[in-house]
């Protein structure tokens, strides 16, 4: 296992206690993030949805490389990594 | 009856303002003017106290939505991933996003509220081929948006 920095973005926070990063140990980027649902209940059911993928408005990052280009939550962690929750900032008028 | 969730509705305990140093109220309506008759869009950084938010900086990031660049926008994430990362090195964070509604009035949609995430601030620019016409804030609180107060004044 590798340690893994989580980003948390603001809207999120609330339910890590305020913290803007979590460090957690794992393996690929979904056992890191069960691990932040672990300490954090609750926090992963607004960046999965109920098949365990991410959720439309959410952008899941390692590095510099969103995980859709890696193939998905289980790509690997390796070394100090950095796994970064970006919400999707979208809408318009109407 | 009126569509609650569409009709932001404006409470004593959310009326917190959003802050804005004026040159950055002017980069953002050279933006949008520039940007008419297309949605642009960007982040706004700084610092939040409570529901109170100061911008410190803001971004202009690309937008996505290439099919509808009129009355959709979808931000680059991987511009929010850079902001988001040089933020934090500054002790700032990303307390929302803005973004043009041309032609339309400077009120969030029903797009916008699906979209929305609670906790950030989202600062809508009716623009026109005249300029900038309005510009209101909002915050997400319980499925509606209400509206933030902007303070065009320095941050610290």
């Amino acid at each position: 296992m590798s340690l893994a920095t989580i980003r948390i973005p603001t809207p999120l926070r609330s339910l890590t206690a305020g913290a803007g990063e979590v460090a957690v140990r794992a393996a690929t980027v979904r056992a890191a993030l069960e691990e932040l649902e672990r300490r954090h209940p609750g926090v992963l059911a607004r960046v999965l949805d109920e098949r365990g993928e991410t959720r439309g408005f959410v952008n899941i990052f390692l590095g510099d490389t969103n995980v859709k280009q890696l193939g998905g939550l289980d790509a690997t962690v390796n070394g100090a990594a950095v796994i970064s929750i970006v919400p999707a900032v979208a809408g318009g008028a109407p | 009856m009126a569509d609650r969730s569409t009709a932001p509705a404006r409470s004593p305990a959310e009326t917190e303002p959003l802050r804005l140093p004026p040159a950055l109220r002017g980069q953002l309506e050279r933006w949008a003017s520039e940007g008419h008759p297309h949605e642009v869009c960007g982040l706004l950084v700084g610092r939040r106290n409570g529901t109170a938010t100061s911008v410190a900086r803001i971004t202009r990031g690309r937008n996505l939505a290439l099919e509808r660049l009129r009355d959709r926008y979808t931000l680059d994430p991987e511009h929010f991933l850079a902001v988001d990362s040089v933020a934090r090195r500054e002790g700032l964070e990303v307390v929302g996003a803005w973004h043009t509604h041309p032609d339309h009035p400077a009120r969030p949609s029903t797009t916008d509220r699906e979209r929305a995430w609670e906790s950030f601030s989202y600062l809508i620019l009716s623009v026109t081929r005249s300029g900038v016409e309005d510009a209101t804030a909002w915050r997400l609180a319980g499925g509606v948006f209400l509206e933030q107060p902007i303070v065009t004044e320095e941050t610290s």
